[in-house]
């Protein structure tokens, strides 16, 4: 079967760069451009997993993922954090979140989609 | 047209052979968008002699030149026997109108001969290279510089 | 990840980014941002940082880095927005346009612009302020030894609470062990509570054991507890032999001897209860008001542009269709026209909907003059203040793109020549600032931008002078304040008295009018000494559709722009008078309005020679209030799709453009203007000579 993949990010390019790697990979692709698009998103999507930006505008990616935890739908999905710092203290504020993972932008195809095949089992 | 400099590196160029002001000219056929008969143009105001006009060309406007004239000829009094060989070059679109197209003639690039040395006017300046012929040669048109970058503003 | 469609995404949401950084900028300069516009700032800035290190643009990423590092500090409080900082923010904007710029053309920053805004902005994070970042991606690949030997690591495992609340599962991870060689699992269920009441449904209470063989290192193995290894008690290590007793870990022995220390306490047995109860309120707070971003289509302008042409051909298609029915005189028609009346609207709609997808605000050219009147005011030390108005208009794609340099000189020269230096506005009585407006609007189908200065206004004494000692009219001759105005539009007339590092590049007025003009557009001048000069260029709405008279000039059809035709009339010998050798003028209505014979403008030759066998178009121009153009017919008016001929031939004196007719001739489409412009007989024997000189030089 093939996973279905979520990806929010308020940038197109890295919208359409996950798209064609993750595409490219197998995965189905749903991309959102914010965070209340995202969430609003996640709630028909069905999504295998989550992979949200976290500066976006409207709602960020901690908040995307806090709503995906406390919400009624699929809330063990897998959510990575696509984020250009690469800090302790971001990791902390992404697990505190709930978040499954992170990814450090810009990120690499092979290990991108290595770790996503990990986590959805795919 | 860089084959004939490398002379093993020779291969098949096709070549469409026409006559314009009396003489033999060819060109190479991969610049040749279409060849069709003379129908008459929209005159342009302003324009030196050999352009003659613009005609429609399947909803797009082309410049027709007298090619005869343009080499310094006597300009083609044109009729309907009179064949316009549509041209691209450098991604412009242009039709010569000659006085009859004879034939596609195909030969290995080595046989291109560079132009001998001559006194430098309209015609000789726009040729490249010649192919000798059992009695006769024939020359190559170089179109990029038969053709200024504009048209008009070069006339 | 370099796929070329993708950068290209890239440079093309660079621009919106840019747009927003300057938009937010302007706010912030205005005093006017919130808390809102300072994150979108920073996120701007933040984006193009992110997308650019996807395609290795170091200059890009660094600078943005620097950039973003500050704009942080500014949301977070850290720094205060004096004018100071502002400055330098726009500067660094500016610059990051430049980076970008650089990076689309695949050209190295210019380290003498990028350097000095670098160290300003460095200046503001004081010494330890930037916390150099790795942006390297954490390698998560594997090295592969070449050492032959493997050896069996066993894994053990006990998934917390967090680990499944973070949205991990242990089949996962086992699957993901059993992809890096053979395993055996097995599940240790010690932990559970021998309590059933005890039982915490959200809990972790097994084990797992996996033991993983042909194992190089525990490299991969720990790879596959990367986001995990500190939620879960995790044990790996090398088995030996055939040694395959789970390793206790350091807390399981204790809660495997006593079970009832795993039980969670009976409070936060309400926890799930809580939490469902919070869940029925989180769609509602996802549905909160949002400002959403428009979502797009990208399409290649290449299929646009041929749906354009062939809506253009079908509107064509639809008049003469109408034509034909007309003079086919069919009975019973009148169910037949108003069908034909549909197919019109219908062909009508068809043509806007799809001029409408090309059409772009003007925002991100008037964004871009923000910037050059910035710089052209630091240039020559200038106190200028550009305000745009009405920067939502749109207009077709091509214009927007063909304004930006004719735009970008007349913003300079209105700054170097137009608004006087702070000290001479005071002397005047004016504020120090200048003030120059870069206004858009729809008037009547067309679109209308205007550059008002509030400058000295135009010397015209200075230009004649100029044309004068130009050669383009001869000293004594007697122009109005209109006629001088339009000198500026003369080939030839530069108008820098002294030469200034700013207007100084050879680009002169008529270069700009020629872009005007290939747009089918006009640009006309007002000015008022001591206060100011405004310059308003009319576009048409849309490029590649005009409506024509179709007309005769000496056995050639023609077409002139309907927009400029007032009236036509059919003189008679009461209606006109002689002047000098060749001329004739036109009385109407009390006023003489000179008579241009086009087919001699053209160069061609009219069917007759008697003015009263002809037909006048009274048009309006802009160097010439009006003028009327003697041409040998007029057939009827009609819609014509408009072919430039500046690709496959080049300009034409007095042509705008051609058409395709019903019956497949090509007909010129005239531009009065052009026709009508030579103000003078000496003006236009100056082009003639010129055009003489370059026929000499071929």
């Amino acid at each position: 079967m093939t996973a279905h993949i979520l990806a929010i990010d308020d940038s197109r390019t890295i919208r359409a760069l996950l798209t064609a790697t993750l595409e490219k990979a197998g995965f189905a692709v749903t991309t959102a451009v914010d965070g209340v698009d995202g969430v609003e998103k996640f709630q028909s999507a069905n999504a295998d997993l989550v992979i949200t930006d976290v500066n976006m505008p409207n709602k960020d990616g901690f908040g995307v993922i806090e709503d995906i935890r406390q919400g009624a739908v699929n809330r063990a999905v897998p959510v990575l954090v696509l984020t250009t710092e690469s800090g302790a203290a971001l990791k902390e504020r992404a697990r505190k979140a709930g978040a499954t993972g992170w990814i450090v932008k810009p990120f690499d195809d092979d290990a991108l989609v290595s770790v996503i095949k990990r986590l959805t089992g795919a | 047209m860089q084959q004939h400099e490398d002379p093993k590196a020779a291969k098949q160029i096709e070549f469409v052979t026409l006559v314009a002001g009396g003489q033999s000219f060819c060109i190479e056929i991969t610049q040749i968008r279409e060849i069709r008969r003379w129908t008459p143009v929209t005159l342009l105001p302003h324009s030196p002699p050999y352009v003659l006009g613009v005609i429609n060309l399947r909803g797009a406007v082309i410049p027709i030149l007298d090619l005869a004239a343009k080499l310094g000829f006597r300009a083609i009094e044109p009729t309907e026997r009179h064949v316009i060989i549509i041209i691209s070059v450098e991604e412009r679109i242009v039709g010569l109108l000659v006085e009859s197209v004879s034939e596609i003639l195909g030969i290995n690039s080595d046989m291109v001969r560079e132009t001998p040395r001559t006194e430098e006017d309209e015609s000789t300046r726009a040729i490249n290279g010649i192919i000798p012929t059992g009695d006769d040669m024939i020359k190559i048109l170089s179109l990029e510089a038969l053709l200024p970058t504009k048209l008009a503003t070069a006339a | 990840m370099t796929d070329i469609a993708i950068l290209d995404a890239f440079f093309e949401e660079c621009e919106d980014l840019l747009v927003a950084l300057s938009d937010g900028l302007e706010h912030m300069r205005e005093g006017k941002a919130d808390n809102e516009t300072v994150n979108a700032v920073f996120r701007s800035v933040h984006s193009i940082k992110g997308a650019a290190g996807a395609f290795s643009l170091e200059d890009l990423v660094s600078f943005a880095h620097i950039f973003e590092t500050v704009l942080d500090d500014v949301r977070s409080g850290k720094l205060g927005t004096d004018d100071t900082l502002l400055r330098v923010l726009q500067r660094a904007g500016d610059i990051l346009a430049d980076l970008v710029d650089a990076a689309r053309d695949g050209l190295p920053a210019d380290a003498d612009q990028v350097d000095p805004v670098v160290a300003e902005l460095q200046s503001f994070l004081g010494a330890d302020g930037l916390v150099e970042e790795e942006f390297v991606f954490e390698a998560l690949t594997l090295a592969f030894d070449s050492a032959p030997n493997t050896a069996t690591y066993q894994v053990q495992f006990r998934p917390s609470r967090e680990f499944y609340a973070t949205g991990n599962d242990p089949t996962l991870v086992i699957a993901a062990l059993q992809d890096l060689g053979p395993c055996t699992v097995r599940t240790l269920n010690g932990d559970l509570p021998q309590d059933f009441a005890d039982f915490q449904w959200d809990e972790g209470y097994l084990t797992w054991q996996v033991d993983v063989a042909d194992q190089q290192n525990d490299l991969a193995i720990r790879e596959v507890f990367q986001f995990v290894d500190d939620l879960c008690d995790l044990q790996i290590a090398e088995a030996f032999g055939d040694e395959t007793t789970p390793v206790a870990d350091d807390d399981a022995p204790e809660a495997a001897l006593s079970p009832e220390t795993a039980g969670p306490m009976p409070e936060t047995a309400q926890e799930p209860v809580v939490e469902r109860a919070e869940t029925e309120d989180a769609p509602a707070k996802a549905d909160k008001p949002a400002k959403r971003p428009a979502s797009t289509l990208r399409v290649d302008p290449e299929r646009v542009d041929r749906l354009i042409n062939a809506v253009g051909e079908l509107i064509i298609n639809q008049s003469v269709i109408s034509q034909r029915i007309d003079e086919a005189g069919l009975p019973n028609s009148a169910e037949l026209h108003g069908d034909l009346d549909d197919y019109k609207l219908l062909a009508r709609e068809i043509q806007e909907g799809v001029m409408a997808i090309r059409a772009q605000p003007v925002k991100p050219l008037f964004q871009r003059m923000l910037r050059i009147a910035r710089e052209a005011a630091d240039a020559t030390g200038k106190d200028v203040n550009l305000v745009t108005e009405g920067d939502g208009t749109e207009v077709d794609k091509i214009v927007v793109e063909r304004l930006a340099d004719p735009l970008t000189h007349m913003i300079r020269n209105a700054i170097d020549h137009g608004i006087e230096k702070p000290q001479d506005r005071t002397n005047a009585g004016k504020p120090a600032t200048g003030t120059l407006r870069l206004t858009a609007s729809q008037r009547s189908g067309s679109i209308v931008i205007e550059i008002i200065d509030d400058g000295a206004g135009l010397n015209r004494k200075r230009i004649k002078e100029i044309a004068v000692s130009k050669g383009l009219i001869s000293a004594d001759l007697q122009l109005t304040e209109q006629e001088i105005d339009h000198l500026l539009f003369a080939p030839g007339f530069s108008t820098a008295a002294e030469v200034t590092n700013l207007s100084g590049r050879g680009v002169g007025m008529d270069v700009v009018k020629t872009a005007i003009t290939a747009l089918g557009g006009r640009i006309t001048i007002s000015s008022t000494t001591g206060q100011g000069t405004t310059f308003s260029i009319t576009l048409p709405l849309t490029l590649a559709v005009m409506d024509g008279m179709i007309i005769n000039v000496g056995g050639q059809t023609m077409v002139v722009p309907i927009s400029s035709i007032l009236e036509t009339i059919r003189p008679t010998d009461a209606d006109l008078s002689r002047i000098g050798l060749h001329s004739q003028l036109l009385r109407i209505r009390g006023d003489y309005v000179p008579i241009i014979d086009l087919a001699e403008r053209l160069g061609v030759r009219s069917s007759s020679e008697t003015m009263t066998d002809r037909v006048l178009l009274l048009i309006q121009t802009e160097a010439v209030t009006q003028c009327a153009l003697a041409v040998d017919d007029i057939f009827d008016q009609r819609q014509v799709v408009v072919k430039s001929m500046q690709g496959s031939y080049g300009e034409i004196a007095g042509i705008s453009g051609a058409t395709i007719l019903g019956d497949g001739k090509i007909a010129l489409i005239i531009d009065p203007d052009a026709i009508a412009a030579a103000p003078t007989t000496e003006l236009k024997l100056q082009i003639q000579a010129q055009r003489e000189v370059a026929h000499a030089a071929t």
